[in-house]
Order: C-alpha cells, then sequence, then structure tokens
C-alpha cells in the first residue's frame, strides 16, 4: 500500500498555494505510507537554466562551498539553494551532462534535474518531511506526491518517490511490478539505466526511454499497459502537466477531481477534503487501463 | 427530528459507538452526519433499525455489515460500500467505487451513479440496482441475490457465476466464463419490476437483458483434467 497525490493548476493566481495544498493531501495519505514520503513540485525557471536536485546524508559538509567546487569543476556559473538533505544546483543547459557527473563523482545522490522540477523525498512520517523542506511553502504550477510502505525495495531516500530518469520527467507509484527486473535488463540493453533497486524507477524509465523514442506522454503511458505486468497506479508528472493510468485489474485505488481551478488526482477521496470548491467538484474514479492526461 | 453529528468535531469511533447503540435501540432515531471528509467505516456494523443520512463522501468499507437500517449517502462511496450487508437499505447519491455490495447477503443496496469494478462480488442474496454503469469482474461468483444495471457493464461480468440474477440494460463488454444470457420469463419481468420500484428507477424491465450461469462449472469434470 502507498498513498499518491497529484495537483495541476488551472489558474496563476493559485501558484503560491501549490505547496501548501500539496502538503495536506500528501499528510492525509499518512496512513497509507509511513515509511517515506516526497514531492515533485514543478516551479519557476530560468531561459537557459537546467536545476539538477541532489541529496546527502552529511548536508553541512557536503553542501559546504558546493556551487564553488561545482562552478570550477564545469567551469560554468553555479548558484546553489539548499533545505535539509536537498540543493537544488542551477547550472547552464549546456554543462547539464557534466554538471551530473561530477555531482555523483562528489558522492551526492542525484534526486532528478529539469527546466522546472525539484524533487524532495526523505524517510520518515510525511508530515516531517513537509516541515523539513518547508514544503508548504513552495509555489508551483503542478506537483505530484507519495507516501510510502514499501514493499520491493528497502527503506532508503533512493527508494522513495517521485523517481525521475529524465529532465522534467518523474513518476509516482502505488502497487508493485513484477517483470521489472527484465525491464531493467532490456531498458539497460538500449542504453538507458536506474541508479535504484525499485521496481518503480523501472517503470519511470520505461516511459522516459519511450517519450526519448518519439512517443508522446500519451503513448508512453498506453505502453505500460502492454509492457510492464504488476498492480500499478501511476501518476507521472511532465514539464506541461501529469498523466494517470492504472492496469487492466485497477485494484489499486484512484480518484480524481476537476474544478475550473485545478485538477486533482489522490488514492482516496480523504486527500481532497480541504481542497477548495470540492463539494461542487467533478469527482469520479478513472478507468482501468485507460490513460489521462492533462497539459498546458 | 434528526441528530445532528459533526464529524468535524467528533471523532469516527465515537459517531460510529453511538449510531450502534442507537441502532440497537430499535428506536426508528434519524441521525445526520456532516463533515465526512471521505472517512473509512462510517455507519459500519449497524444492528437494528436506524436513520442516517451522511451529507458528503465517505471512504472505504462505508456502511459496512449492515442491518435493518437505512444508510444514504449524499456523495460518492469509497471502496467496499455495504460490505457484507445483511438487511435494510444502503442508497449512494454519487459514484461507489470497486467491490460494492461485496459478499452481501440481503438489503438494498441502491447506487445512483456508477459503481466501479468487481460490484456485487460474492454477493449472497443482496439486491444491488446501479443507475449507472458498472466496471468489470463484476458479480465474480456471485451466489445469490439480483444485480441491476441501468447503464453498461464491464468486461468479464458474472464470471464464474452460481444462482445470482443479472440484468442489464445497456451494454456488456464480455460475459465472464460460464456465464450465458438467458430468456426473460414472466417472473422475471415482475421481480425487475419490484426492484426497480423500491430503487426509484425510471426503467421499463422490458429493456433489459438477464445473464446467469451456464452452470458448467459447478462440479469438477473429469474431460476437463488436462486443463486445471
Amino acid at each position: 500500500m502507498c498513498g499518491i497525490v497529484g495537483l495541476f493548476l488551472k489558474r496563476d493566481e493559485l501558484r503560491p498555494q501549490l505547496g501548501d495544498m500539496l502538503t495536506d493531501m500528501l499528510i492525509t495519505m499518512t496512513d497509507r505510507g509511513p515509511d517515506s514520503a516526497g514531492i515533485a513540485i514543478y516551479g519557476e525557471e530560468t531561459a537557459g537554466s537546467i536545476k539538477i536536485t541532489v541529496q546527502s546524508d552529511t548536508p553541512e559538509t557536503a553542501f559546504d562551498a558546493l556551487d564553488t567546487a561545482l562552478s570550477a569543476e564545469i567551469d560554468a556559473p553555479v548558484a546553489i539553494k539548499t533545505l535539509d538533505t536537498h540543493a537544488v544546483l542551477t547550472v547552464p543547459d549546456a554543462s547539464e551532462a557534466a554538471a551530473i557527473t561530477a555531482l555523483e563523482g562528489m558522492g551526492l545522490r542525484i534526486m532528478g534535474s529539469g527546466a522546472s522540477m525539484e524533487i524532495y523525498k526523505e524517510v520518515g512520517l510525511p508530515k516531517d518531511v513537509a516541515a523539513r523542506f518547508g514544503l508548504r511553502e513552495m509555489g508551483g504550477s503542478h506537483g505530484i506526491g507519495h507516501t510510502r510502505m514499501a514493499t520491493e525495495s528497502a527503506v532508503t531516500t533512493m527508494g522513495a518517490h517521485p523517481f525521475s530518469t529524465a529532465d522534467d520527467q518523474c513518476l509516482v507509484h502505488n502497487g508493485s511490478l513484477s517483470n521489472h527486473n527484465q525491464m531493467r535488463r532490456t531498458l539497460a540493453k538500449k542504453g538507458v539505466f536506474t541508479r535504484s533497486e525499485n521496481d518503480t524507477e523501472v517503470g519511470a524509465a520505461y516511459i522516459s526511454s519511450r517519450i526519448a523514442e518519439g512517443a508522446s506522454l500519451g503513448e508512453a503511458l498506453e505502453g505500460t499497459i502492454d509492457d510492464l505486468d504488476g498492480f500499478f497506479t501511476f501518476v507521472t508528472g511532465t514539464k506541461n502537466g501529469f498523466g494517470v493510468v492504472r492496469d487492466p485489474i485497477a485494484c489499486k485505488p484512484a480518484v480524481m477531481a476537476e474544478t475550473d481551478d485545478y485538477v486533482a488526482f489522490a488514492s482516496e477521496y480523504r486527500a481532497f477534503a480541504d481542497l477548495p470548491g470540492i463539494e461542487a467538484a467533478k469527482v469520479w474514479e478513472p478507468e482501468p487501463a485507460t490513460v489521462y492526461f492533462w497539459e498546458r | 427530528m434528526s441528530t445532528i453529528l459533526d464529524m468535524a468535531e467528533t471523532d469516527l469511533r465515537a459517531v460510529n459507538t453511538t449510531l450502534q447503540a442507537a441502532a440497537k435501540d430499535k428506536a426508528n432515531a434519524a441521525y445526520t452526519l456532516t463533515n465526512p471528509r471521505g472517512s473509512h467505516a462510517v455507519a459500519c456494523g449497524l444492528d437494528g433499525p436506524l436513520s442516517v443520512t451522511v451529507k458528503g463522501s465517505t471512504g472505504y468499507y462505508c456502511a459496512g455489515m449492515n442491518k435493518d437500517a437505512t444508510v444514504t449517502v449524499e456523495g460518492s462511496a469509497g471502496p467496499g460500500v455495504a460490505e457484507n450487508m445483511m438487511s435494510g437499505v444502503v442508497t449512494i447519491e454519487g459514484d461507489a467505487s470497486q467491490y460494492a455490495g461485496a459478499t452481501g447477503h440481503g438489503g438494498l443496496l441502491n447506487i445512483k451513479g456508477n459503481a466501479s469494478s468487481r460490484c456485487g462480488i460474492s454477493m449472497k442474496g443482496i439486491d444491488i440496482v446501479v443507475h449507472g454503469n458498472i466496471g468489470h469482474m463484476s458479480a465474480f461468483m456471485a451466489q445469490k441475490g439480483n444485480l441491476v444495471v441501468l447503464g453498461d457493464a464491464g468486461d468479464a461480468l458474472g464470471d464464474s457465476l452460481y444462482e445470482a440474477r443479472l440484468f442489464v440494460r445497456g451494454s456488456v463488454k464480455s460475459l465472464g466464463a460460464d456465464c450465458i444470457e438467458k430468456e426473460m420469463r414472466p417472473e422475471h419481468i415482475a421481480l425487475l419490476s419490484e426492484l426497480l420500484e423500491k430503487a426509484g428507477a425510471d426503467a421499463k424491465p422490458e429493456e433489459f437483458k438477464r445473464y446467469g450461469s451456464a452452470r458448467k462449472l459447478y462440479n469438477f469434470n473429469i474431460d476437463h483434467a488436462d486443463a486445471y
């Protein structure tokens, strides 16, 4: 069991409240996943720059003068923002690959990268994880979150969701995949590698590889129904929006709500209880083996 | 006169304790629950005549094991609504999530919207009327009772069905193993008329098709030994 939430805002005026709304949704899903929690938030972007989110268990030393060290390593300007165990480094587009290699070389864990996406995830109760990162104060256009009850890999930061396997793309998952080892090998042959032993990361890598091969988000999500075996309710985030797909058995719960202001996803209706205007929202259960997505 | 319990102020366990005690008093009391906020197990285990109206949507297992009580949800219900219901009436004004009315022994579950997958799974005597559509694997291994669907049914309707009767007005995406269409005889028209009237459904019994068990899976068949 895990809890997943997603919120896509239709009105720009609500952007400052995104983190606040998502945090309430995430904390309500604590019963479904008290092991770890994570959030991917799509916020401000700067033209020509890319944001790389990294994690360290020893942030005081690891993040001390990290921007200067990275800047020297890649010979480009670097800006840094630190939040608890995570740091977001902003580098020029062209330096992204070099920066990721350099950061990994410094022993930092890469959470994700993208023009607008930042990922924050840690082991612990969702309320504690949210407080550590100040999720409530974060603004943005859309975000997805996850509360984890681990089944397929250890309770670690790297095993927490969301998983990001390409710029501005991420995935959260309720369920378990049964062909992830085989799919991991298939993807590796194509040069697509994962960073953890986790089944969901393979799902994320599958979707990213399909998009890299030219598929649309909708086509990549359709592909999960044929190519991934197991139970899943997936919510995937992209720079422009988010998508939802459930396996054909659809035993992992899902509910959606839409108003003029937002589209929301959650494992249970409870997570919607504090959303503005929920009483009058269109609320429905997404159909099995059917792809839904919203993009701006 | 309906007693109001505000679930924003009174916790779930206290609400259910109050309702269960009132049901046992058999005084036909009426309660209104406000701010359910998708809570789990709202108004479950009621064992006596009582009327409960829930103003909003509920989570897992609302009105489970209901006996004699009348529970109305003025919203949608999460998975397992009216699970193992014994008698009484449970009405959902919105949609119901998966396995609505599962293993129900009796009473009426009246869903005004759609029900999702596994509606009436292993039902054992309950009557379920769904005014909208139902999802896949509905009435799986259903043993007894009636499932009436005014809309469409999803894949594998009535798979491994026993003696429950299934009535569908719209299309059926596919029938499950051992489920077949059957003739609508006068007694079925009469039964369906009664169920539609009880559920306040605006439909004519003649518009429905009946599905039931082909009774081929009841016993081990030695000729099929290789298939097991």
